[in-house]
């Protein structure tokens, strides 16, 4: 009898080892894939930041850097804004149905808070590239081209409220970013009324 | 000499398997007598294997991986470290050059049913390699921080951002900032240099071993196991590795190396295949370059990405489509249901699928290098496609094709006319 294995015992044994060497593995790989997420120095890095628009000549565009993405500010001109409703039929979401694009407050017609004044996150909603400012209609864009961004990437288009035309690879309208003016002519982006994105 | 070499061999066996080790892997491995040209192509990877190794250790002497600093280190070796022209230039062709050699090497598995029993796990490992070998060439173009590599890795991650519901934490954590940065160098680094080469030295390891265990395929697909020797149980067919094979080898080997040098010296960038213009850009976050492409050897799987269209506001068919195009190899073993292994004994029916796959796979590596409208739009007038892009069409048809070649193995290869395979290999 001494000899006798108690095999319910070993496997018992065995399996309440395999399950504690697991929580505990998982517990120890938990710090390491958490060292991967951005740290501290890189969320601080991605703080808002404040763009004069006051000096932007109508119908001009400038670049800034948010969480190194670009983020293009156009003031538009009121031909420009006037062209915008034209392109409906052809884009693939018009009325903006996909609210996760831009924030309550720029869910209008020209997707801005000042009418004339277009902020978009500069990185095409496909892959992630750049797109290129097509500003002024025609052009190499084609008679019909009443001005926007173009994908160099993939040719995905987009007008100059940043929604997307039909046919292109990337699925939704470009990203306005969370933002807010402190004074006529100061624009905060990354903050608005709900507080930091 | 003999004698006092033979002593210390002696000592060395009793505390290590130091000659039963080269016996049955080298002097006694017995492998088919028939290999052709096809089976170069297996000890050539190991010799870029070496290579990337090599240059890879000798540039991570002068390498900086710091999003300031890499681009112009990288310049540094190429104009001021001694030698380090040749040695960059010998990882980065020898990079282009390991997928020219695992391309054939897989191929040659493909023609000679080299996946089929008893090698599937040989297969699976080496399919392992496959996607290690790809995670590092992607990882790699990261640290010289030109333009292509900055996009090229901002367009990758991003296909991991359009996973359903997790795919935006996804990539964040992958890049470990809002945006590709010093961050992303930094990992990537990491991966390229120490966590992937130890599990590609694992997977080859596992690879030659389950080969040995199992013994090679031949060009006949016949199992030489199967007639041996009734006296030393050595197979009829069979001849030792060493001296046999390994003689073979530097036929090879000095073929591949005259190649090898003549693209080293005379066109490093291989007319921008093997090296892209904008990578000699420092990388910008804030401009992509006008016509971004990846490197040749991951063109096919681009075209079906791009070929695919969004489906339900999302892009993630695309990015499922081009993943299951490189993982479906692994499922190989299990779709071939042929009688016969080698393509010398299979019928047209196989025949004509594997040219429509060579051909797919050529194509659409052709049209990942370029824009999608290369080849213009069809005209208004023309039904159904007026418009579209004729390169997407017609990447859309040979994604099919791709796809199908797989799909429908398991029907065409069990009722292709075979013809009746020999008992012993051919000569």
């Amino acid at each position: 009898m001494a000899n006798q294995v108690d095999t319910n015992r070993r496997r018992f044994l065995i399996a309440a080892t395999g399950a504690a060497g697991g929580v505990a593995a998982t517990a120890v790989a938990l710090p390491f894939v958490g060292s991967m997420l951005p740290s501290e120095r890189a969320k601080a890095a991605g703080a808002p930041v404040e763009v004069d628009v006051s000096k932007i000549e109508p119908g001009a565009m400038i670049t800034e850097e948010w969480r190194g993405k670009p983020v293009w500010i156009v003031n538009r001109t009121q031909e420009m804004l006037d062209a915008l409703a034209k392109n409906n039929d052809n884009l693939s979401d018009p009325m903006l149905q996909v609210t996760s694009q831009q924030p309550d407050y720029c869910n209008n017609p020209d997707r801005s808070i000042k009418s004339n004044m277009l902020v978009l996150v500069g990185i095409c909603t496909h892959l992630g590239c750049s797109p290129s400012p097509k500003l002024q209609p025609g052009n190499d864009m084609g008679a019909d081209w009443t001005g926007g961004f173009f994908c160099p990437c993939h040719g995905s288009k987009f007008d100059l409220a940043g929604r997307v035309f039909k046919g292109s690879p990337a699925p939704v309208n470009l990203v306005v970013p969370p933002h807010k003016y402190i004074s006529d002519g100061l624009l905060v982006v990354g903050v608005d009324a709900q507080g930091e994105a | 000499m003999g004698k006092y070499m033979t002593s210390v061999l002696g000592w060395v066996d009793q505390r290590f398997p130091l000659t039963s080790n080269l016996k049955a892997h080298l002097t006694e491995y017995y492998a088919p007598k028939n290999f052709n040209f096809w089976y170069f192509f297996g000890s050539l990877a190991l010799l870029v294997l070496v290579l990337q190794i090599l240059t890879g250790i000798f540039l991570t002497m002068n390498y900086k991986p710091d999003a300031d600093l890499a681009f112009a280190s990288v310049e540094y070796i190429m104009r001021d470290v001694s030698w380090g022209w040749l040695i960059r230039y010998m990882h980065s062709t020898g990079a282009s050059m390991f997928f020219v050699v695992v391309y054939l090497h897989m191929f040659r598995g493909l023609i000679y049913g080299s996946y089929r029993n008893p090698r599937e796990l040989i297969w699976l490992f080496g399919v392992g390699i496959f996607l290690v070998l790809m995670g590092e060439a992607f990882f790699g173009y990261l640290l010289p921080w030109g333009q292509m590599s900055y996009w090229g890795a901002q367009v990758i991650i991003n296909l991991f951002a359009s996973i359903p519901f997790i795919g935006p934490d996804v990539a964040l954590w992958l890049r470990g900032d809002y945006t590709v940065s010093d961050a992303t160098l930094n990992r990537f680094f990491a991966f390229h240099v120490i966590a992937l080469p130890l599990v590609l030295l694992g997977l080859v390891v596992a690879h030659i071993i389950a080969l040995h265990e199992v013994g090679s395929n031949n060009p006949d697909g016949v199992e030489i196991k199967k007639n041996k020797d009734p006296v030393t149980h050595i197979p009829l067919d069979g001849i030792p590795f060493h001296p046999y094979y390994t003689v073979k080898d530097i036929v090879g080997v000095t073929v591949f190396l005259i190649v090898f040098s003549a693209v080293l010296f005379f066109a490093p960038e291989m007319g921008g295949y093997f090296l892209e213009a904008n990578n000699f850009i420092p990388a910008d976050p804030l401009k992509t370059p006008a016509h971004i492409a990846p490197v040749w050897y991951f063109t096919p799987y681009y075209s079906i990405l791009r070929a695919v269209p969004p489906i339900m506001n999302s892009q993630f068919p695309g990015v499922a489509a081009m993943g299951l195009s490189v993982v479906i190899f692994a499922l190989l073993p299990w779709l071939d249901r042929s009688p016969v292994k080698s393509i010398r004994y299979r019928g047209n029916l196989y025949k004509s699928w594997l040219a429509a796959f060579v051909v797919s796979f050529i194509v659409l590596g052709y049209l990942g290098t370029k824009p999608s409208n290369v080849w213009g739009t069809f005209g208004a007038d023309v039904a159904i496609l007026g418009g579209a892009d004729v390169a997407t069409v017609v990447a859309r048809i040979f994604t099919l094709v791709y796809f199908l070649f797989f799909v429908l193995m398991p029907w065409y290869s069990s009722r292709d006319k075979t013809k009746a395979v020999p008992e012993r290999v051919t000569a």
